[in-house]
């Protein structure tokens, strides 16, 4: 009953909505005889869908392969670096600056120089998708591991615990919801570079991700393709998303013995 | 002849600021008393507590305290401090665990001695503030301190459960007699909890005044209502009204 209504409530207003742009945009483009090139409407992106789905179905696998790669290695690689940072003060400051550089440096201008480093083809995809992961990770749980009452550090001290039971017993458990949060944003970012890298990196003629195909369909004017791509990349994305947020949910609750 | 299990002398105590947190404080507890600390807020009377905890150095002045070391020492602070993602049982354990001692009797004891058996699987989201607080008393109680330092525990509970916990807390007192210094802002609190109430002047803190509380153990929670008991709290009261002026 409970599901019944925020189905009613949560899910299907969404749905409603995306049916009416849908008629709208197909209305738009019937009605002032849009260039399909241009802009082609939802019946024609439904039959390139359809068309290419093998293909569409097979690159989708692939950027999924490379963002999943890249989100893993920026999770557990991020969360060394934060458990580096929240031994050392000094470790910390000294290379924190150089951190938020990853952050800050536009991706899509240092891509091309990770492809040279790195290589073509799924490994260089995976080196654009764990450096744009990256930073979530090592700032929302070195900021989790750092915040920890002083409080229950002096009842740790008081009972004469060790640097390794303060860290393993008090502040990696404390800083999960903040790693979890990490985890969300830098699974959604963990698409934009896989995608982003292969743009850039490619693969052969046969086997390729969904960045390639949107150069390919681009460049070719198969606009409704191209669509078709756009489609797929966020549906990627979401599931992705969802995907962890729900993973994540599901441990916040289990870790604080809330009821199921 | 009592044995002194706290004594200090002439202590001060500065802070990296500037700030002058405790001038010229002495004072001596005795083994097994139950001893309140109640005066004006910011006064240094969690500073005194730290420092006999040994959570901080005092500048000058000594400062003895036995049982100390080996770990002898447990302290209740003013917020529960659980671990979120521990159980009551687990998170009872804690210390035992970080002293590597032996737990699993001591720990199904303790609960029994605090009433919480039914809770040992419950996590702290799930209880009230008030069952949080004695989880946080059974935690500290599990090592068997000889002297028990609390802080303000019951500041943020409401009357009526604040006034359960402390028949809850003399009771425990009276099973095993560790020696108890409890601070508070809270008169009647102290009064009804202890055999002496020293009365701190403002920052910087000392003691103003040591005042016995004749009443013996059991204490009744009528015991609040009667005559004498009043009359000790407003005295109290005026001395730390008073203390606030200095």
């Amino acid at each position: 009953m409970k599901r019944l209504r925020s189905l009613t409530t949560n899910t299907l207003p969404p749905l409603l909505f995306f049916a009416l742009v849908v008629c709208a945009w197909q209305g738009a483009v019937s009605l002032f005889g849009i260039e399909p090139f241009l802009l082609p409407g939802p019946l024609l992106v439904a039959q390139a869908i359809a068309d290419n789905l093998p293909r569409l179905l097979s690159a989708t696998l692939l950027t999924a392969l490379g963002a999943i790669l890249g989100f893993v290695l920026s999770f557990a690689f991020g969360f060394l670096v934060a458990l580096l940072f929240s031994q050392s003060r000094l470790i910390e400051r000294s290379l924190y600056p150089y951190a938020i550089f990853l952050q800050t440096m536009p991706i899509v201008a240092i891509a091309p120089l990770i492809i040279l480093w790195i290589g073509y083809g799924l490994q260089g995809v995976v080196a654009v998708s764990f450096i744009i992961a990256l930073f979530p990770v090592i700032a929302n749980t070195t900021d989790g591991l750092t915040r920890v009452d002083p409080h229950i550090l002096d009842f740790f001290a008081l009972n004469k615990a060790n640097r390794w039971q303060v860290l393993f017993k008090l502040r990696v458990p404390g800083a999960v919801p903040q790693m979890l949060v990490g985890a969300r944003i830098s699974s959604g970012l963990s698409v934009i570079g896989a995608i982003v890298g292969e743009f850039f990196a490619g693969y052969g003629t046969e086997d390729f991700g969904l960045g390639y195909l949107i150069i390919l369909t681009n460049g070719q004017a198969k606009t409704d393709y191209l669509f078709a791509c756009i489609l797929f990349c966020t549906l990627l994305g979401l599931g992705l998303f969802t995907t962890v947020g729900s993973l994540s949910n599901f441990l916040l609750r289990r870790w604080t013995g809330a009821p199921e | 002849m009592e044995s002194q299990l706290v004594v200090a002398a002439g202590l001060n105590k500065y802070f990296p600021s500037g700030v002058q947190a405790l001038r010229d404080l002495s004072l001596e507890i005795s083994r097994g008393q139950f001893v309140s600390i109640v005066g004006p807020s910011g006064c240094g009377k969690s500073t005194f507590l730290r420092l006999v905890a040994g959570l901080d150095e005092p500048t000058s002045g000594q400062l003895r305290v036995e049982g100390h070391d080996p770990l002898g020492l447990a302290f209740v602070f003013q917020d529960a401090t659980l671990l979120p993602w521990r159980s009551v049982a687990h998170n009872i354990t804690l210390p035992l665990e970080l002293r590597r001692e032996d737990a699993s009797e001591r720990v199904a004891q303790t609960l029994e001695l605090v009433g919480l058996t039914d809770f040992a699987a419950a996590y702290p989201a799930q209880l009230s503030g008030g069952m949080r607080m004695r989880v946080s008393i059974a935690r500290a109680l599990v090592t068997r301190p000889q002297i028990l330092l609390l802080d303000e525990p019951f500041g943020a509970l409401d009357e009526i459960t604040r006034q359960r916990l402390n028949e809850e807390l003399l009771r425990l007192w009276q099973e095993d007699h560790w020696t108890g210094l409890f601070v508070t802002h809270n008169v009647s609190e102290a009064v009804f909890l202890s055999q002496r109430v020293l009365v701190m002047s403002a920052r910087p803190g000392r003691i103003l005044a040591d005042i016995p509380i004749p009443f013996p153990y059991p204490r009744s929670p009528y015991l609040r209502s009667a005559p004498e008991f009043i009359r000790i709290a407003n005295g109290i009261s005026r001395q730390l009204a008073h203390a606030d002026e200095l």
